[in-house]
């Protein structure tokens, strides 16, 4: 009985290990290979150390140029989102009326559709109802679509165990029910904030279906990528994979970090608070 | 109403509701309406527009579904894509176990990120990652020829078999993140129990633990079968010209200018996605609000 315990164990382990082995070998396979001098992205043949392909990487102004667009695109998704996934969860939370299991349905579908089928329904739209071909504020109509449902999900999250009571003190103490917004449910909804655009930025910024129909002929940072990766990939590729993947962990630990550092403040303060009530 | 009127305010109540119409109007249901109403137009220059030829037919789906080389396609996009989803669920059930009857919570939270951290990158740069390792000249076909399994090349990408292994790993996350979610509110006494009542650990799996993972399960297949069947990225890149997928054919479409016929297309997509989740809630047994939560 021991014995097969252990067995089953070492069996679970060595599974995980090369679970963990598949999800990460071709990411480095992939990294190493912006090192290797070879003029297409592979490790075998290896022709010695280079930093080349990041120079050639970053002299590419079309990159800078995508860069650029994706910011645009991914701060106005930001803005329109939060706007819009805001408005939704607050009505969701307070809407206690029939119909309201519908709309919540027409509300989340957006997530569930197929990225191209957004893309290609918006492009069809603004080219009929207003003929506006692609550019990136349809992309950004296009992305705010879904990434709107996915912020409204998160604010909904954090409404659900607030106290609404609070509200009502504040409005029977006199507060104007804008008063009530700025300064009792604002900051209660902060760390959902904080979460929705990082969240709503992320997934514009990774973004590429929705925005391969609706774009036109700007380029995102993927769009730009995909491009790339159709003619002549060379080991420059990689190099932005790498840069990419190195902001992309350093934006996650500092997130991280910042959400612990937060988290340990408030733990000490309502610690802080607890010794106060017990002394007195 | 008047208690939101007195809570929101009249501009609260203005903002809510102009928001969350145009959201629902002007983002989603407009472009889909007239999205479906493309679909059943045929496609004619613009000077036709209202024109006693623009009405509407099942043409488009006629092409979509009784043309042999789109039928194929679309059929093959319906067997890899439940292909990945059975794939996706044997390689992530185990994973998803393992970490939900990790006691040590540090250790656990460890390993989430570890399973995070890849789905970080970019989506086209992860199945980019394995055309390096499938491609013609690949890591794959340079280690196989040289242990003498394979006399010359073989040829992942235009097999389909690039397309499953990327659409596999690519989606793996929405697999593993339901199950595991479904099995950490699994009471561990119960599978004691179990196997101190002399249960097989088989049987534990299938009369204990399955059972209590059915929402997770049926949340995770769904999620994971709709990404597959809607990528476009991973068949674009893992897939040849002898592979091509559901999608590929939309966006031939959108290119050409056609997008009456693109909108079938799209619209056919949608429809089967809607079937899939029909039949695996039947399968399952499960409603829409076990999975939904």
């Amino acid at each position: 009985m021991m014995l097969m315990e252990r067995l089953g164990r070492f069996c679970a382990r060595a599974y995980l290990g090369l679970f963990f082995a598949y999800l990460f070998a071709p990411l480095f396979y992939m990294i190493a290979a912006a090192f290797n001098r070879s003029s297409v992205p592979t490790l075998s043949p290896w022709r010695g150390f280079t930093l080349h392909w990041f120079a050639v990487a970053w002299q590419d102004d079309r990159l800078w140029q995508a860069l650029g667009t994706s910011f645009l695109v991914g701060c106005a998704v930001v803005v329109l989102s939060i706007t819009l996934g805001l408005a939704g969860a607050l009505l969701m939370s307070r809407l206690k009326a029939r119909g309201r299991g519908l709309l919540y349905a027409l509300l989340v579908a957006p997530v569930l559709m197929p990225g191209i089928v957004i893309g290609l329904s918006t492009a069809i739209f603004w080219d009929r109802a207003a003929q506006v071909s692609g550019f990136w504020g349809l992309a950004v109509l296009g992305q705010s679509s879904f990434i709107s449902t996915y912020c409204m999900l998160i604010f909904m999250a954090r409404l659900q165990r607030f106290d609404e009571t609070l509200e009502e003190a504040a409005l029977d103490l006199g507060a104007s029910p804008r008063q009530v917004f700025w300064t009792v449910t604002l900051p209660y909804l902060r760390p959902a904030l904080f979460s929705a655009v990082a969240l709503a930025f992320i997934q514009s910024f990774e973004n590429y279906n929705t925005t391969l129909f609706s774009i036109g002929i700007d380029e995102t940072l993927p769009i730009y990528i995909a491009g790339k990766l159709r003619v002549g990939v060379t080991p420059a590729i990689n190099a932005v994979a790498c840069a990419m993947i190195a902001a992309t962990l350093l934006a996650g630990l500092s997130f991280e970090l910042a959400r612990l550092y937060r988290r340990k403040r408030s733990r000490s303060r309502s610690r802080r608070i607890g010794h106060q009530a017990a002394s007195s | 109403m008047s208690s939101a009127l007195t809570r929101f305010g009249r501009l609260g109540l203005a903002y809510i509701f102009t928001a969350t119409g145009l959201w629902l109007l002007v983002l989603m249901l407009l472009p889909l309406i007239v999205t479906i109403d493309y679909a059943f137009r045929p496609f004619l220059p613009p000077v036709d527009w209202g024109g006693p030829n623009d009405r509407y037919t099942f043409d488009n789906f006629a092409v979509v579904l009784l043309n042999k080389f789109n039928q194929t396609i679309f059929l093959k996009t319906i067997w890899a894509s439940v292909l990945v989803t059975v794939l996706s669920l044997a390689a992530c059930y185990p994973v998803a176990y393992t970490l939900a009857r990790e006691k040590r919570s540090g250790r656990a939270r460890w390993l989430a990120i570890a399973l995070i951290i890849p789905f970080l990158v970019n989506e086209l740069l992860r199945a980019f990652a394995w055309q390096l390792l499938l491609s013609y000249k690949g890591l794959f076909n340079q280690v196989l020829m040289s242990l003498g399994f394979i006399s010359e090349p073989f040829d992942f990408i235009n097999k389909n078999v690039g397309v499953i292994v990327g659409l596999v790993y690519t989606y793996l996350l929405f697999m593993i993140l339901p199950l595991y979610t479904a099995l950490e509110s699994l009471d561990p006494n119960l599978v004691d129990a179990a196997r101190d009542l002399g249960a097989p650990w088989w049987r534990i799996h299938w009369d204990v633990v399955l059972p209590h993972a059915k929402p997770g399960l049926a949340n995770g297949c769904i999620v994971t079968f709709m990404l597959a069947a809607g990528s476009f990225a991973v068949p674009q890149l893992l897939g040849g010209t002898g592979s091509l997928w559901f999608t590929q054919l939309i966006y031939n479409q959108f290119n050409a200018i056609n997008w009456n016929m693109g909108a079938a297309y799209a619209f056919c997509l949608v429809i089967l996605c809607l079937v899939f989740i029909v039949i695996v809630m039947w399968l399952l047994r499960v409603r829409l609000s076990d999975i939904a939560r």
